[in-house]
């Protein structure tokens, strides 16, 4: 007969680089269930629209995330535009676009480097976090910032680059092609990397959409939806397709997330070779009216942004739904029947962000 | 083509709507709440694939409202913040946790 038990896991562990608490109830070694707890870091950064003006908020929305910051501050400005029925320059879509590529780049390296971390192959972690800091440097060099970048503004950008610049960091990503190219045959090819993530935290389609889950966790278990289709920013320009696995384990959250990488370089090469030249910002007037609900695609997955305007400096409501707090349900359901030794990889399989959730 | 399309009911429709959804393939995406004078505006998203419908009601901030955590499973987490944070009376969730979601000094933060 076995034995059943609770062990606490969080807030505080070596692989949880942000603060979540699960009691896991286990059968000897087998996770039977999970029971999430969060909320020790709500901010209750959503109040803030009644003290900042809507110009403000978006440097709020910014700091909401480390890793996304760039795509929050767009989210919300992409919804305060609608709005406002703002239309902005074509330069500003594009330079949006490649931005939130180079954002999306910057979060997948990161998570592939954590994960590394988590099954304990140091140097591929710093291999990864190497070949992130490029990113942070092509950061650094077109908006001075290297994590808050606040080059987004309702209209447009606050920021251009200069041609001559996108075409070298299409330069510096061609190169990088190659080095990920030589780190993903170890993330999917190495004997030892491949037991620890084959058949571990295995969730199927239609779990996937009865939990409502987003992004590379979603689309690893064979849902070809990536909500950059929808139509914001230069994505109606360029051509791509969701990137899917059909296995729905940690490895295809894995392998997902490296094809992603080729598919966001893939994107800022085409953006860069049909950017129009012309401003990257419109003059904006008045205050925001109305409603509008957001979706867009950030690194781990699909964002809601919602904002109520009632014709004054002040949105009456922002609320904001990130990915991790769609997926929570999602590796509730992928810790069951896992081995007690298997729940820091499946934890990191949905790239949690709690700074995020908890707003 | 990013479309946010809101649709009225009456509160007492929540659950009949919420199933119908349930059946013809749609997800639970966000539920967000409002404060209004003495109530509360609640809406709550639904996406099927591409498309997304933004189901809303109102209630009077002493109403309660019942939960669809039995029909849409992850719902658990947005009714309780909604709960934590504004106050709102939701009942019969299926992981209740009775106004401690969240670890905060203040009670219902988003209510005043």
């Amino acid at each position: 007969m076995s034995t059943r038990s609770i062990v606490p896991f969080g807030p505080q562990h070596p692989v949880l680089p942000e603060p979540i608490h699960l009691d896991l109830v286990l059968e000897d070694e087998k996770v039977v269930q999970a029971i999430p707890s969060i909320g020790f870091i709500h901010r209750g950064l959503e109040k803030l629209v009644e003290k900042k003006d809507y110009n403000e908020m978006l440097f709020v929305a910014e700091r909401i995330c480390g890793i996304c910051s760039y795509m929050h501050g767009m989210g919300y400005a992409e919804a305060v535009e609608r709005t406002m029925k703002v239309e902005i320059p074509a330069r500003a879509r594009y330079l949006r676009t490649i931005w939130a590529e180079m954002s999306r780049i910057h979060s997948h390296l990161l998570w592939l480097g954590l994960q590394a971390d988590a099954f304990g192959f140091e140097s591929l972690f710093m291999e990864s976090w190497r070949m992130r800091e490029k990113i942070l440097d092509m950061f650094e060099t077109s908006t001075g910032g290297r994590v808050i970048f606040s080059v987004n503004k309702v209209g447009g950008q606050r920021k251009d680059m200069e041609n001559s610049m996108i075409q070298e960091f299409v330069r510096i990503l061609d190169g990088m092609d190659k080095e990920i190219k030589n780190i993903s045959k170890t993330f999917l090819g190495d004997y030892a990397v491949k037991s620890r993530l084959e058949g571990v935290g295995v969730l199927t389609k239609q779990q996937a959409i009865d939990l409502g889950m987003v992004g590379p966790f979603m689309r690893a278990s064979g849902i070809a939806l990536d909500t950059r289709k929808l139509g914001y920013a230069a994505y109606p320009d360029l051509e791509f397709e969701p990137i899917i696995s059909t296995v729905g384990d940690s490895y295809a959250r894995t392998d997902v997330r490296i094809q992603e990488i080729y598919q966001s370089i893939d994107l800022i090469r085409q953006a860069a070779s049909k950017i129009p030249d012309g401003d990257v910002a419109v003059p904006v007037k008045g205050n925001p009216d109305g409603e509008f609900f957001m979706r867009l695609e950030q690194p781990r997955g699909e964002a809601v942004y919602y904002v109520k305007g009632n014709n004054t400096k002040n949105l009456e409501r922002m609320r904001v739904r990130t990915p991790t707090f769609a997926n929570i349900p999602g590796m509730i359901e992928a810790l069951k029947g896992c081995q007690l030794a298997d729940v820091p990889i499946i934890i990191l399989t949905i790239d949690p962000c709690i700074s995020c959730t908890e707003r | 083509m990013i479309e946010s399309i809101v649709e009225s009911i009456l509160p007492a429709d929540l659950l009949a709507r919420a199933l119908t959804l349930k059946n013809t393939g749609y997800h639970i995406v966000q539920m967000c709440a409002v404060r209004k004078p003495a109530a509360y505006e609640l809406s709550y998203s639904f996406a099927k694939e591409y498309d997304m419908i933004n189901v809303r009601f109102t209630v009077a901030e002493d109403d309660e409202v019942v939960s669809i955590s039995n029909i849409f499973a992850p719902a658990f987490l947005y009714e309780n913040e909604m709960r934590d944070l504004f106050g709102v009376k939701i009942t019969m969730i299926n992981l209740d946790y009775e106004g401690n979601l969240y670890r905060i000094d203040t009670k219902t933060p988003f209510k005043n």
